[in-house]
């Protein structure tokens, strides 16, 4: 085998690297271990570990999903993650180059991620730009979405504000400017569009010196993020409320809705940046001695520490929210029977209301029904959940305005989302671009800058239908279709190409030469077996379950009756014809692609006739030679 | 202010004759009157003061002085504020005569400008906001929200964009110098390379004998 012949002198390998002038660069490096694990655990953390982990934690009960969660980080994110990471450092290419090495039959499992990694990249870098827009607003006192604009005639509050509330109001109205239906496109919002102009500028900066660039800036934004986490914990541990939050978020739902399962797999799934072909890109750079191993581990507990800690600071300050408008809602009350009985101001406060609301109650029965008092429950306010977007944009905000000094609490949250979405942007990219490197479409004259610019610039020209009026809703198009079932079929081919294709005989090798022992029986049961299982039971689930009903989305509508209950309208017809392609599109490449090869082998076998047993292919083409040197 | 005893006994005497005129024109629901509702330990927590008739005088005079300075020609008396139905909470009614009659009213609509006009004063006096002296029924004019001729938002944006260009910039300078000068210094390396292994070049390189280790296990 390989390792068993010695190394050729180096100085000889590079000195025909320099004569042969075609072009073996020498493959980018990473400078320590340190930029590596933090460039993929940038990529890991995103923003679903803050606003989507949370959110599920929530529905379900905290207690009751750490455990589907934990099961299914074991047994399907972990072997998945080790997998990666360890087939792009062994094979030292980007995910088209790893598959076509595998074999010339999965090429399009690389053109698939590398299609998929470009469409999410776009409504991604999107929801940047929105919390750039945020981020340049929180400059501001007071806060612009903590009070209403007058209407026109300057006599009231703007009506579409007075009737939802000024966060909803900025949120849909002064950013989004949304319009009522998907239909309706509305016009390009300049304001959007200098948003996003600005974050993909700031992502090609980064990205300017491919991973030499990336891996000094992921020494910020991949910290930042835990440091906020940790202000915000300590500041709001010391606001009231704080602990209904966590209390509520770790109590376990007695219900036990199967469903759990599906949104804990999915959820490890998505979170762990899986079938991206970023990961398999980064680890590529990687020495080829590397215990990757350890990296996956490393990379796969780190994330879901991640998501945990992240939902306890943000659960804090969703109780202090909560606490604040229980607190609201029973000074209304109170307000209400001082005035309406005429007792003295201050005599009813929050901590007597329920003693003066039963003497009252008991004396004048009438006259307090008639007051149509609010029935102020604290778990209803807890249990106002909110994920994506609406907790970023609209339950937070609101829980910062509250707080004094609203200012540095903004700021530090939208520079912490930033930074979140950044990290994981660089994976997207480089899973676009390094692919490209490796199908050498691109002449090697043309500078990496200049690629990189080139794709930044497509990619920003293609995300302004994000910047309609109706881009909100084609972003939650695109996050809900394009980043779930292609993805999953992804990883279904991917981890049956490495196992089946490659065979675990030669992946244990690989792994052998990588970190000097084999793989233990765990993996090797979870590779085979449990987690192509898990996968495709996964996937065959969420097919069934977004088959049944009939796609839907929440529109904001001003004039719906319900308003500012969000209208719940179906898709057109056009706009699922477009939900299809965008799930069909990205993998219909991997059929495609076997079924190209198998007909072109077909040809050849047919036509070649002589099989020179002294002709080992080394004077027919050079790129070929390059093949094979590098596998 | 020391009053003379004699003008005691005239305000004294009026102040009855009007109460008594009053009772009839200060009620509950009257026609142009307003309730008043005062939240003082609210606005001012340990701060707040106790309503006692003193306190009732300062506001009977602070809504002559609006008065008069809704009506400029008119000078409106203390005497003309009627204030009754006082309540604990602190909340009372209040009807405004015109100066030198005891029996007219002053309109609704009047009260309510002169008292737009003065709010912020009135507010002022008692140490209290739009929210904590309430006028039932007259609406507190809405504060214009806060608008900027330079949009902060922009000065943010500006600032940041400036940061970035500046930084591409330097890094495709300092990118092209580094090249230039890896150029100088590779021409010269590779000359002398060309000298030393010179013997490496003659002869054929056999690119199969290289290779033949990869091929073997094939």
């Amino acid at each position: 085998m390989l390792s068993d012949y010695p190394p050729l002198p180096t100085c000889f390998q590079l000195k025909m690297g320099k004569t042969k002038d075609s072009g073996v660069e020498e493959r980018p490096k990473w400078d320590n271990k340190v930029q590596y694990l933090l460039t993929c655990i940038g990529f890991a953390v995103g923003l679903g570990n803050v606003w989507r982990f949370p959110y599920l934690c929530q529905i379900y009960g905290g207690g009751a999903f750490l455990i589907p969660y934990l099961i299914a980080l074991v047994f399907e994110g972990l072997p998945l993650l080790y997998l990666e990471l360890a087939i792009g450092q062994r094979l030292r290419r980007g995910s088209i180059g790893v598959w076509t090495s595998i074999s010339p039959l999965l090429g399009g499992v690389g053109i698939a991620s590398l299609v998929v990694s470009f469409l999410v990249g776009l409504f991604y870098n999107t929801i940047l730009a929105w919390v750039l827009w945020y981020f340049f607003h929180s400059f501001q006192n007071p806060l612009p979405w903590s009070q209403c604009p007058l209407n026109e005639s300057r006599t009231s509050y703007n009506t579409e504000c007075e009737k939802s509330t000024p966060v909803n109001y900025f949120w849909y109205r002064e950013t989004l400017n949304v319009t009522a239906d998907i239909e309706d496109s509305g016009s390009l919002q300049w304001w959007l569009v200098v948003c996003l102009a600005s974050a993909w500028s700031i992502v090609f900066f980064c990205f300017i010196k491919g991973i030499k660039s990336v891996g000094k800036a992921v020494y910020v934004t991949a910290t930042f993020p835990y440091l906020v986490l940790t202000i915000f914990l300590v500041r709001a541990l010391t606001l009231p409320g704080a602990t209904d939050g966590l209390v509520y978020l770790f109590t376990p739902d007695i219900l036990k809705n199967p469903q759990v399962w599906l949104d804990a797999a999915t959820q490890i799934f998505f979170s762990l940046s899986l079938a991206f072909g970023g990961l398999i890109a980064f680890s590529s750079y990687n020495p080829e001695k590397n215990n990757c191993e350890r990296d996956a581990l490393l990379v796969g507990v780190i994330n879901s520490a991640t998501s945990l800690y992240a939902s306890i600071s943000i659960f804090s300050i969703l109780g202090f929210k909560a606490n604040n408008g229980y607190t609201a809602c029973l000074n209304e009350n109170v307000l209400v029977l001082t005035n309406n009985f005429e007792l003295p101001d201050q005599s009813i406060t929050v901590d007597n209301y329920n003693q003066w609301f039963d003497y009252l109650n008991q004396t004048k029965p009438e006259e307090v029904s008639s007051l149509s008092l609010k029935e102020c429950v604290l778990q209803t306010f807890l249990d106002q959940s909110a994920s994506g977007t609406g907790l970023a944009f609209i339950v937070f905000t609101e829980a910062v305005i509250a707080m004094p000094g609203s200012q540095v609490w903004a700021v530090l949250f939208f520079v912490m989302l930033f930074s979140l979405g950044l990290s994981s942007m660089f994976g997207n990219l480089e899973g676009v671009l390094t692919p490209l490197y490796d199908m050498a479409l691109i002449p090697k004259r043309i500078p990496n800058a200049v690629v990189t610019a080139i794709v930044c610039l497509i990619s920003f020209a293609v995300s302004l239908i994000f910047a309609l009026g109706s881009g909100n809703y084609w972003v939650e198009v695109f996050n809900g279709y394009v980043g779930s079932v292609p993805l999953l079929i992804i990883a279904f081919f991917e981890i049956t190409g490495v196992i089946y294709g490659r065979g675990m005989k030669t992946f244990s090798d690989d792994i052998y030469f990588m970190t000097g022992k084999r793989p233990n029986i765990f993996w090797k049961a979870c590779w085979t077996v449990i987690s192509p299982l898990l996968l495709l039971v996964v996937l065959v689930a969420y097919v069934v379950l977004q088959a049944r009903i009939k796609p839907s989305y929440p529109a904001w509508n001003p004039a719906y009756s319900l308003f500012p209950q969000t209208e719940t309208k179906v898709y057109p017809d056009w706009v699922f014809a477009i939900i299809v392609l965008l799930c069909v599109v990205p993998v219909i490449s991997i059929p495609l692609v076997a079924i190209f090869r198998l007909i072109y082998r077909m040809k050849k076998s047919s036509a070649t006739s002589n099989l020179n047993p002294y002709d080992n292919k080394a004077f027919e083409n050079e790129p070929g030679l390059e093949k094979y040197q590098k596998a | 202010m020391i009053m003379h005893r004699e003008m005691l006994g005239r305000i004294s005497l009026l102040l009855c004759l009007s109460a008594a005129l009053a009772q009839d024109l200060c009620k509950q629901d009257a026609e142009h009157g307003y309730k008043v509702r005062l939240s003082i330990k609210t606005a001012l927590g340990k701060e707040a003061y106790n309503w006692t008739e003193n306190e009732m005088f300062l506001f009977q005079s602070t809504l002559a002085f609006a008065m008069r300075n809704h009506h400029r020609e008119h000078k409106f008396e203390v005497s003309n504020i009627i204030v009754c139905e006082e309540t604990p909470r602190v909340s009372f009614w209040f009807v405004v005569t015109a100066p030198g009659s005891n029996s007219t009213l002053v309109q609704r609509g009047d009260v309510e400008n002169a008292i737009r006009k003065s709010r912020s004063r009135i507010n002022s006096v008692f140490l209290l906001s739009d929210e904590t002296l309430e006028f039932i029924g007259i609406h507190p004019t809405l504060a214009a929200p806060v608008t900027y001729d330079s949009p902060p938002w922009l000065i943010a944006f500006g600032v940041v964009m400036g940061l970035i260009v500046a930084g591409i910039i330097a890094l495709f300078v300092s990118s092209a110098v580094q090249k230039k000068r890896k150029k100088q210094s590779y021409e010269e390396t590779e000359d002398n390379m060309w000298i030393e292994n010179g013997s490496a070049r003659d002869g054929v390189r056999n690119m199969a004998f290289v290779e033949e280790d990869k091929f073997t296990p094939m």
